[in-house]
């Protein structure tokens, strides 16, 4: 079972709005935990690093700052197809620094950073439609 | 045809999904970010986010909606009304991807759109028009509204929807308005000419639905009358048009047949009239090449879903039917529900909705996006609901929905709830059909 950025995000969603505070989904070939910050969670006594660390990064998500994408369009890492992408993750960038582009019927779109710090996640996958608003990249400040 | 977008919201949105459904389409809104979450988002297969707000940022943008469309494999655009929905380029756009528009071909939507050559068309096809023409220069202005006689109506041919209109009553007033008609003509629709139109003074608008399939076929679905307006905005809007004789009719119904066929119109559209109500003249005012705000009016009273009509001749299906075999059942009338604050100037009303109760009746269709909880944007237009009252005739249609009226109960915004129970209320109404100038005389 293969799952979509845009699903990801969406069970995030999900998950965020209800009472749920840990979900566990394992299929075969893939497994997926989620755990609320803060939350108790049903792991056994032998997995408190794995516990703890989940909950720093859910920390540290809460610090990311996100680049929203400022139009419906598609993503793309790189000026053109096989150019180097502007930006990888641990890139630093400022507010003018162009991190991807977003192409909307045959015009390309320059993306600016819009914060400074370090990028930590790239959120879409090149050539992905992403909607007005979707986060793009999450940048440690 | 398998996945329609819906680059649109409201009502209007909810109800393109809702003839998805019904003919077993998937549907796709592309919605803005306020309306992401909006009952039509949350009832279509999937809900694409295009932009913020306003409209120029989002439901305007014709590059992101076809960029939309296509990446979420979509082979239909229904565009609904207002926003692109008469917008050439925009159908252009769309058909040059191979998407269909659902819509009629894109000259019929340009024709449509220029004002003036549709009224060239509409005189060519032989229905009658108001007396009048282009004017390029104040001093023909003066001319020929010296030839057609005062009042005269000073119209943008970009324009259209109420919108570009100026009045003039005499040669003073003409000569002061035309600099400034022509200066707005060109910033607003981005064409300045203008045109002269004899006003009629107790004008009815009615208005004719016209249905036609890509293999030329074209039927009038009825009448319907639109005179209770205010400022050129549609308040309420009730078919079949009252007192209209037998033989008046058929000529009324002929001539919109006669303009939409001689265009090559295909789809759903509505062939607009001016009717003098002391002579009972008619001239065609224009042409709208779109679903209609009022259209459940027609589907109330031929018991058809124009909607999925809509959607069934653009995916290349036949009408189906034939002229003789659509009815006219009893009588409809509708009523719009705006958030807006009567006592201040009609001023549009946002906010959140506490409460937004609609009651149900038999005979009463509400068509609405709205929702206890919901939030109404300042963005958009201020149509919260549109209330149907079909009776079996016009006397217990207007009881029904003042009945209903009565049981609204909306919290959270003003709306002109009990300016429309004034209106179904009024002596005059009662009587029989108003004419466009009653609503400013004798109510506001």
């Amino acid at each position: 079972m293969g799952l979509s950025h845009d699903d990801v995000t969406e069970i995030l969603r999900i998950i965020d709005e209800s009472d749920v505070d840990e979900l566990r989904v394992e299929t075969e070939g893939f497994k997926l935990h989620v755990v609320r910050r803060g939350a108790a969670t049903s792991a056994p006594a032998g997995e408190p690093a794995a516990t703890a660390a989940t909950a720093s990064s859910d920390t540290a998500r809460d610090d990311l700052l996100a680049v929203p994408s400022p139009m419906l369009g598609t993503f793309y890492r790189a000026e053109s197809p096989g150019a180097t992408p502007f930006v990888e993750v641990g890139a630093e960038v400022e507010p003018d620094t162009t991190v991807c582009i977003i192409e909307v019927m045959k015009m390309m779109n320059s993306v600016a950073a819009g914060v400074s710090g370090r990028v930590v996640e790239i959120c879409a996958r090149n050539g992905e439609r992403v909607d007005y608003g979707a986060p793009l990249f999450r940048v440690a400040p | 045809m398998k996945r329609v977008l819906i680059p649109n919201r409201g009502e209007i949105a909810l109800r393109i999904v809702r003839a998805c459904e019904q003919l077993g389409l998937e549907s796709v809104v592309a919605a803005s970010e306020p309306d992401r979450d909006g009952l039509a988002a949350r009832r279509a297969d999937r809900v694409v986010v295009l932009g913020p707000g306003p409209a120029s940022e989002s439901y305007l943008r014709d590059d992101a909606i076809v960029q939309a469309a296509l990446g979420t494999g979509c082979d239909a655009i229904h565009p609904g009304y207002g926003f692109l929905s008469e917008s050439p380029r925009f159908a252009r756009r769309a058909r040059e991807h191979g998407i269909t528009f659902v819509g009629p071909p894109t000259s019929a939507i340009e024709l449509a759109g220029d004002k003036l050559a549709a009224r060239f068309e509409a005189e060519r096809a032989g229905a009658p028009v108001l007396g009048g023409g282009e004017v390029t220069s104040a001093a023909e202005a003066s001319r020929l509204a010296r030839e057609i006689g005062y009042p005269v109506l000073v119209k943008a041919a970009g324009g259209g929807g109420g919108r570009g209109i100026r009045q003039a009553r005499d040669a003073a007033e003409l000569e002061a308005i035309i600099g400034l008609a022509r200066g707005e003509a060109a910033t607003s629709f981005g064409d300045d000419r203008l045109y002269v139109e004899r006003l009629v003074p107790r004008a009815r608008h009615v208005e004719v639905q016209v249905a036609a399939d890509e293999g030329g076929a074209v039927v009038a679905l009825g009448d319907r009358d639109c005179s209770v307006q205010r400022r050129f905005q549609k308040l309420i809007e009730e078919g079949p048009a009252p007192g209209l004789g037998t033989d008046l009719r058929a000529r009324l119904l002929d001539a919109a047949v006669a303009v939409a066929r001689a265009i090559g119109y295909a789809n759903l559209g509505t062939v607009e009239f001016v009717l003098d109500a002391d002579t009972e003249q008619f001239f065609f005012l224009e042409i709208n090449c779109r679903i209609q705000v009022e259209h459940p009016v027609t589907e109330a009273v031929t018991g058809r879903d124009l909607v999925a009509l809509q959607l069934q001749i653009a995916d290349g299906a036949p009408l189906g039917f034939t002229q003789s075999e659509i009815k006219s059942d009893g009588h409809a009338v509708e009523c719009r529900l705006n958030a807006e604050d009567v006592t201040k100037g009609f001023m549009p009303s946002p906010g959140k909705l506490s409460i937004f109760a609609v009651p149900e009746r038999r005979g009463l269709r509400v068509d609405t996006h709205c929702f206890a909880g919901a939030t109404i944007p300042p963005y958009y237009d201020s149509l919260m609901a549109k209330l149907i009252a079909h009776g079996d005739d016009r006397a217990s249609a207007i009881a029904l929905m003042l009945d209903a009226l009565e049981a609204v109960d909306v919290e959270g915004v003003e709306t002109n709830r009990t300016l429309l129970a004034a209106v179904l209320g009024h002596p005059d109404f009662r009587k029989g059909a108003v004419t466009t100038d009653w609503l400013g005389a004798a109510v506001l």
